[in-house]
């Protein structure tokens, strides 16, 4: 045999893999960021009726078509969880590479709302709510951003059949990273 | 090197502790009804009735997020404690807003108030559409 791998990928504690069960902590941790975040906002939303009059600046379709993008891209990285599966790496690749598409075509859309945003003058000091919407929203494209590098790196592994556990890893973060817009999207865009 | 017709590892293959392939639901047919449910929470607001809204966005949200942690994330599949793990994180969320939200929710309280919320409240009832600044 050839390599020698890392421990904490070959070794199973808790049950599970300690790469998945890695993950999942991190997935523990950024439960805590953003529900910080979204139960501030909901606070502020709840109390005060001037945070609506510029909540309705947003424009919903953009949302929903990131939300689309987003659902769809997911769908792609369970896909590539199922063909490394079955032990098909260059399929699995495939598939990662979809959603890597995905999050880019999230981010050029976001990048074209948020330019056409400050041209309006609503800026990240223009008032509390569009504070909270570039933190909220800029912080989970920095997400979407690390997600696509990292399934970038998996997926050309993954293509030579090499490491193909990653893909589940990766995907998982990645579903998670389509919760975190599943709630946004809904705050940010159609409360109004 | 790996020739074509070389038997394609698994992740069980490569690690004992990766369980053997599991049974996978019809992924597409979740997707599609994830996408339903997208239709439904942007139409649905659109009648401007706030218990609409609130069921339709909000409560579809959640619906979302569910099949997405059960089916594409397999959240029934890992260890119990992984479920724990993540309900302790969301009932830290609660507690948050629960311990913070009598403060941030008043305009003042005892010996503070807030002097900008106020007035772009009062703006904002005037019909000026102000928001507060920091």
């Amino acid at each position: 045999m050839s390599s020698a791998r890392p421990i904490a990928t070959t070794r199973s504690t808790a049950g599970m893999p300690t790469g998945r069960l890695a993950v999942w902590w991190v997935i523990a941790s950024e439960i805590v960021i953003f529900g910080g975040i979204l139960a501030s906002y909901i606070m502020h939303r709840l109390a005060h009726d001037a945070f609506a009059a510029q909540a309705a600046h947003t424009n919903t379709w953009i949302g929903a078509f990131n939300t689309f993008v987003l659902l769809t891209s997911s769908l792609f990285a369970v896909l590539g969880h199922k063909a490394a599966e079955e032990g098909n790496g260059p399929k699995a690749a495939r598939m990662l590479y979809l959603t890597s598409l995905g999050g880019l075509i999230f981010i050029v859309v976001k990048s074209f709302e948020w330019t056409s945003e400050i041209r309006h003058g609503f800026t990240i000091t223009s008032s509390t709510f569009w504070s909270f919407y570039y933190t909220a929203a800029g912080l989970h494209a920095l997400h979407v951003i690390a997600g696509v590098v990292i399934m970038l790196i998996v997926a050309r592994t993954a293509k030579r059949n090499l490491e193909l556990h990653r893909v589940e890893l990766i995907g998982i973060y990645w579903h998670f990273v389509d919760i975190v817009w599943i709630f946004l999207f809904p705050l940010l865009y159609i409360a109004k | 090197m790996a020739t074509q017709h070389a038997h394609h590892p698994t992740p069980h293959d490569e690690d004992p502790a990766y369980e053997s392939p599991h049974h996978h639901p019809n992924y597409v047919r979740i997707w599609g009804i994830l996408l339903v449910l997208l239709v439904i929470s942007v139409i649905g607001p659109m009648l401007g009735h706030p218990v609409v809204t609130l069921i339709t966005a909000f409560g579809i949200a959640v619906v979302k997020a569910f099949l997405v942690v059960k089916n594409f994330m397999h959240i029934n599949m890992a260890p119990r404690f992984v479920g724990l793990l993540m309900a302790t994180c969301l009932l830290f969320m609660l507690l948050f807003f629960a311990a913070v939200a009598p403060d941030v929710m008043r305009l003042e309280g005892t010996g503070w108030e807030k002097p900008g919320w106020k007035a772009a409240n009062a703006a904002f009832q005037a019909g000026a559409h102000g928001d507060a600044h920091h």
